[in-house]
């Protein structure tokens, strides 16, 4: 039984904000560095990652409480694990080492829920793996269009070593997410593939059900226009990565769930693989928080539900483990009324 | 992928072939090999130049571009790479999927690691033996492209049908039985040789081809075939009639045997129906190998048929096309070139110049108004067109003066602007009125800093339909409030319509329509402000305002209610929910005031663009926008017609920017921040009294200083900015031409680069003259999301709305004599191209809203300043809206 098995039976609930609820404690510099990193030189607060280090209690009591809300798939908080992003506070010494510490807190939250709730529900550990912090098929510089600040090998390299680290400590899904730039995203699937056969692993598809890991793509629309940062349609996004053996593909963050279907429904009109979506808790106010409410959230989601058109839900930005509980709830309610 | 293709690809919007597509046009243009223009172009490395015959391939419909680059004296990876990526940032052209073509495998894998999306590999073959074969392709699918396959193996090309069907076949199942290559990503190019070469075995060169066409789609399931088909007419070089004709007919053929796709070049094809009978025949003959003298035959033929004329461009003959149409597309295209002989000729055919101007010109330009209003033109646009107007009216008006006495004038209606007492912003009011001009209104534009009481006689003098005010920093709203209480004194029933940054709808409902008992109307931008001036001006316009005043009671009574549900914290509460951050105090490198002249080249690159664009309503973040589906090609070409004035600004200096900073130490009292060498200076920061959902802390920026004790002090600095030196005299030749496009351009450019010498200076201070900072490496990207240590925030700005305090920023930096910089009544800079503030370095500092603040702050603050309440009032009254 696994991940494959699940999703036929059921729409599996994907986890929420991790940065939300980190800044629900108020930390300071000191959480960041603990005994790890005390002489850095330059400030660390606001690398979230790092806190699978210096403070695992918080990570994994955050993981903890959206397996509780209902989340079978949790994502690692490694969103810039890799050494593109982490280069930008001075620190690609520990790439390893924070997505290694960041699957154990993962890994830790699932023990604890199956000690306390039973293991009869699977739960499932995706590796997050975001977009880095430097585009690939766009220019800086105003001056140079043909200029990149990052090559398709500096991409590869810097995934290389954060996916093979997270496969090594025992994933179930890499899961490429709030992807831009499709470029980006190819060649972190690229690297992923190299990976997993290297390590002998086989992606979970439809042709092989029973494969190791499930490879999970979800892409970022940031206009109204319907397209991706650097300029595809979501349908053009979901052709660009259709070489790869993925398992889901869908979209998260920057538009809330009513802006996000029309994109949804694109991408199922033209995907093989399951779909997913995790959209904002609306969008954001006038000083960048999120106001929609658990309640209501579930309520925007429900024709994703009803209308058949994912099979892996959750939230991205401002949502909780309440609005995954809603959600989850809502998930649940509609599945026994087919049942 | 569900559908059922025949093969999917995609640029930045899907390319989907099924079997009901047409044979798909793959441009071949971009490849040196192919067009010598294109070559030089590179050899020259003129990128402007290939770039424009990329975009002529996709404009002419090529829907696949093919980019070669195999030339032996060029550096074949690097010229791929940069003309790939050169094409991405051009979104018309990268729509369309890319065919990465060359016979070197690095070249190949550059290319491949430069398309975001799934393009073609043009070509390889087992000519290195299958282990190599297998290799590539393997890499090819994990990049994510389609591949065309040469029939081509270790004992050479396929000349033979037989030969043409052992190698796509044995490439077919090495492909999809020991790689795992999708079937449908397989393109056979089962090789185009040429033919009418008087040599007996090319007899069958053309036949061969469709036949192996034929088989591979009937025996390799999925697999595509392309070709390159300039080549079968080789032996014809010079005489394009009969070359054009093969090309046509081999394709006729081709394509009845199953071609998918091939490298053609549009502009050397006829219409197969449209060949000359006799030729056709001849034609044929040879393609088909009908006849043993078809070669001859036709040679016979072609010495006969004269190479047609290269068609000459067609240049469209002016004077064939009617006046008012010419008029109207000048206004329409903002192309003013043939304006002067136009009107010229307009003269001479209309009896009077008002006919010229209220005929085909107000014609044309409420055909723009339309556009504008139906979202099929953009602003910058309709600002150009404004130009043209401006420019006929121009050549118009000594006639028109002359000729006063016939003819009866048709009475506009007027529009009174001004920019409010103290303020001097002006590019919003300034894209109003042209709009409101386009559509037919008669603007009367008072300037900026006009006192209430003149602009009441302007409106009396000229009879104003309506008035326009607006303003953009905070009192200019105390001052609009006043100019409704004026006009209801003087018994005036003009509307008054109330525009700007700062106003609001709740503003406009709460502080200034209960003044006035006539109509206020609140116009967020410049395209509602002609829809809401026309619906004043209906017949019967009681019902409308009526209506408007009834919707700003509903909107005042909202607002009561939403006060009352959010209370704010009282003073001595907010206080003690400050912000207890640990200590850390940055001792500057640099104290005391220093000047400097930025160099204009820096400040371009730090630039943030995204609000230059807002300037001109088109919404979008930079770059992003310039792809927008709906106004990237607006927001490309006002970002190209920047790019030029910013390069002219910059080679003929044509403004100048200054700063002046000074770090200095302080020590902070309650929320004051007190200048340890002159306690007399001080800084009077508010606190936040709105409590928020996420966020137990009250902020204040007093709160970023580490120090109560003047004995081991905290640091902070101020900073001023100007980058409008000189905007006066650069805008003056715009102005006498009337060109509303090129003034608010260059208003708009010196605005930003204020803004970036903001940037730009912050870095310094960060990095050399305080320097915290000193290892901080960041892209102009990750500066504009300020992801950096310490803020630099500005006075009139959410976390410190007061304007007040520049008074004692100017007491400490002197910009009237360090940088050129005023403050007028209303505390707004001039030039207004210019930034002030104060730098805070404490790791915690950030950026906050105080929105609103109650009335014990108010009174606090009066007595920490010492001024009056209703002084206090004047400067913090929106405050407390």
């Amino acid at each position: 039984m696994g991940i494959y098995q699940d999703i036929q039976k059921r729409t599996l609930i994907i986890d929420g904000a991790m940065g939300t609820m980190i800044q629900r404690h108020t930390l300071t510099e000191e959480d960041f560095r603990k005994d790890r990193f005390p002489d850095h030189p330059s400030p660390l607060k606001g690398n979230n990652d790092l806190l699978c280090i210096t403070r695992p209690d918080i990570i994994t009591d955050i993981h903890y409480a959206y397996l509780c809300a209902g989340a079978d798939i949790i994502e690692t908080n490694t969103f810039n694990a890799q050494r593109i992003s982490m280069d930008d506070y001075g620190l690609t010494d520990c790439i390893e080492e924070v997505n290694v510490a960041a699957v154990k807190c993962a890994q830790a939250a699932v023990e604890r829920y199956y000690n306390e709730h039973g293991s009869e529900q699977k739960k499932y550990i995706a590796g997050a793996v975001g977009p880095t912090s430097k585009t690939a098929s766009l220019s800086p510089k105003v001056e140079d269009p043909s200029y990149r600040a990052v090559t398709f090998d500096d991409l590869v390299h810097a995934y290389e070593e954060q996916i093979t680290a997270m496969l090594q400590t025992g994933v179930d899904a890499i899961l490429i997410e709030t992807i831009f730039d499709t470029l980006n995203a190819k060649a972190a699937f690229f690297a992923a593939q190299q990976c997993m056969s290297r390590l002998g692993k086989t992606a979970i598809t439809h042709q092989n059900p029973d494969g190791d890991i499930a490879l999970m793509a979800s892409g970022t629309i940031t206009d109204a226009a319907g397209r991706t940062l650097s300029g595809q349609t979501a349908s053009a996004f979901a052709i660009s990565l259709s070489h790869i053996p993925l398992f889901s593909i869908g979209l998260n963050c920057a538009l809330g769930a009513d802006q996000l279907i029309t994109y949804v429904k694109e991408l199922e009109s033209i995907s093989n693989c399951f779909i997913s979506a995790y959209p904002n808790a609306g969008l954001p106010n006038a000083l960048g928080q999120y106001d929609q409410g658990a309640n209501e959230m579930a309520e925007k989601v429900k024709p994703y539900l009803t209308g058949k058109h994912v099979q892996i839900l959750g939230g991205c930005c401002g949502t909780t483990p309440d609005h995954i509980a809603a959600i989850a709830q809502l998930a649940h309610q509609l599945q026994s009324i087919k049942a | 992928m569900k559908k059922e293709a025949k093969l999917i690809l995609s640029g930045l919007e899907p390319l989907i072939i099924t079997s009901e597509s047409n044979f798909v046009n793959v441009g071949e243009r971009t490849n040196v090999t192919g067009s010598k223009i294109f070559l030089r172009c590179i050899q020259e490395q003129r990128w402007e130049d290939a770039i424009a015959i990329a975009r002529e391939q996709v404009e002419n419909g090529a829907q696949i571009i093919d980019v070669n680059m195999d030339e032996a004296m060029l550096d074949g990876v690097e010229n791929m790479r940069k003309f790939l990526n050169l094409m991405a940032a051009e979104p018309d052209i990268a729509k369309i999927p890319v065919m990465v073509d060359s016979s070197k495998w690095e070249i190949i894998e550059a290319g491949l690691q430069c398309l975001q999306g799934k393009g073609v590999v043009n070509s390889i073959s087992l000519k290195e033996g299958e282990s190599d074969f297998i290799q590539k392709a393997k890499l090819i699918q994990q990049y994510g492209a389609a591949v065309i396959i040469m029939a081509f193996d270790e004992q050479g090309q396929a000349d033979s049908l037989e030969r043409r069907i052992e190698i796509c076949q044995r490439a077919y199942r090495i492909l999809t039985e020991k790689v795992g290559f999708p079937k449908n990503d397989i393109i056979f190019d089962p090789n185009i040789f040429p033919i009418g070469t008087g040599m007996e075995e090319h007899r069958n060169n053309a036949v061969h081809f469709f036949q192996a066409t034929k088989w591979i789609k009937e025996n390799l399931p999925g697999a595509l075939v392309s070709g390159g088909v300039s080549n079968v007419s080789f032996s014809f070089r010079g005489n394009n009639t009969v070359r054009e004709a093969i090309h046509s007919v081999f394709l006729y053929h081709a394509i009845q045997h199953g071609m998918d796709m091939g490298i053609v070049n549009p502009s050397q094809l006829v219409v197969y129906d449209n060949i000359e009978p006799n030729l056709l025949v001849h034609v044929e003959d040879l393609v088909l190998n009908r006849r043993e003298d078809a070669t001859e035959r036709l040679l016979a033929l072609a010495e006969e048929i004269k190479p047609t004329q290269q068609k000459a461009t067609e240049v469209i003959d002016r004077s064939t096309i009617p006046l008012e149409d010419r008029l109207i597309d000048a206004l329409i295209k903002g192309v003013g070139t043939h304006i002067p002989t136009d009107i010229q000729e307009a003269i001479t055919v209309y009896s009077h110049p008002l006919e010229i101007i209220e005929g085909p010109l107000m014609k044309g330009m409420n055909i723009i108004g339309e556009y504008f209003g139906s979202g099929k033109m953009f602003l910058p646009q309709v600002v150009k067109s404004a130009r043209v107007m401006k420019q006929a009216v121009a050549i118009l008006e000594p006639l028109l003066l002359q000729n006063t006495t016939t003819g009866e004038k048709v009475v506009k209606k007027k529009i009174l602007l001004a920019t409010v007492k103290g303020d001097v912003h002006d590019i919003g009011k300034n894209i109003v009125g042209v709009v409101l001009a386009c559509n037919g209104y008669e603007v009367v534009d008072m300037g900026v800093m006009v006192p209430n009481e003149k602009i009441v006689e302007k409106a009396q003098e000229i009879q104003a339909d309506v008035i326009g005010l607006s303003g953009l920093i905070t009192p200019s709203l105390e001052i609009m409030s006043d100019m409704a209480k004026l006009l209801q004194e003087k018994g005036m029933t003009t509307p008054l319509l109330i525009g700007g940054a700062t106003t609001s709808r709740v503003h406009t409902a709460v502080k200034i329509d209960p003044h006035y008992d006539h109509c206020v109307l609140y116009v967020r931008d410049a395209g509602t402000a002609a829809q809401a001036v026309s619906q004043l001006f209906q017949t019967d316009q009681t019902p409308v305002i009526t209506e408007i005043k009834k919707e700003y009671e509903k909107v005042r009574a909202q607002y009561t209610q939403h006060q009352n549900q959010n209370p704010l914290l009282n003073l001595p509460d907010a206080r003690a929910k400050k912000p207890n951050y640990a200590a850390q105090i940055n001792i500057p490198k640099e104290l005391g005031r220093h000047t400097l002249d930025f160099d204009l080249a820096t400040l371009s690159t730090y630039i943030d663009w995204t609000p230059f664009f807002q300037t001109w309503q088109l919404a979008g973040p930079y770059p992003a926008i310039l792809q927008d589906e709906i106004v990237g090609e607006q927001a490309a070409q006002l970002f190209e017609d920047a790019q030029k004035m910013l390069a002219n600004i910059q080679q003929n200096h044509l403004l100048k920017a200054k700063g002046v900073w000074s770090l200095f130490p302080v020590f902070k009292q309650e929320d004051d921040i007190v200048l340890k060498d002159n306690p007399k200076l001080r800084f009077h920061t508010l606190r936040q009294q709105i409590e928020k959902r996420n966020d137990p802390h009250q902020y204040a920026l007093a709160d970023f200083i580490s120090s109560e004790d003047p004995a081991s002090p905290d640091y902070m600095g101020t900073f001023a900015v100007t980058a409008g030196i000189g905007l006066e005299e650069m805008i003056v030749p715009f102005q006498k031409d009337g060109d509303d496009y090129q003034e608010i351009l260059a208003k708009a450019l010196a605005d930003r680069l204020a803004e970036a010498a903001a940037e730009y200076l912050h870095e310094q201070i960060r990095k050399k003259h305080w320097g915290y900072a000193s290892q901080e490496s960041l892209s102009t990207e990750e500066m504009i999301k300020e992801q950096y240590q310490g803020i630099r925030p500005a006075p009139g700005y959410p976390a410190c709305p007061d304007h007040l305090e520049k008074n004692t920023i100017w007491q400490i930096l002197q910009p009237d004599e360090t940088i050129g910089v005023h403050l007028t009544e209303s505390l707004a800079m001039t030039p207004t191209a210019s930034v002030c503030g104060y730098y805070f370095s404490h790791p915690e500092a950030h950026y906050f809203g105080i929105t609103k603040i109650k009335e014990d702050q108010l009174i606090d603050f009066a007595q920490r300043k010492n001024i009056s309440i209703a002084e206090a009032q004047r400067w913090l009254g929106h405050l407390m809206v």
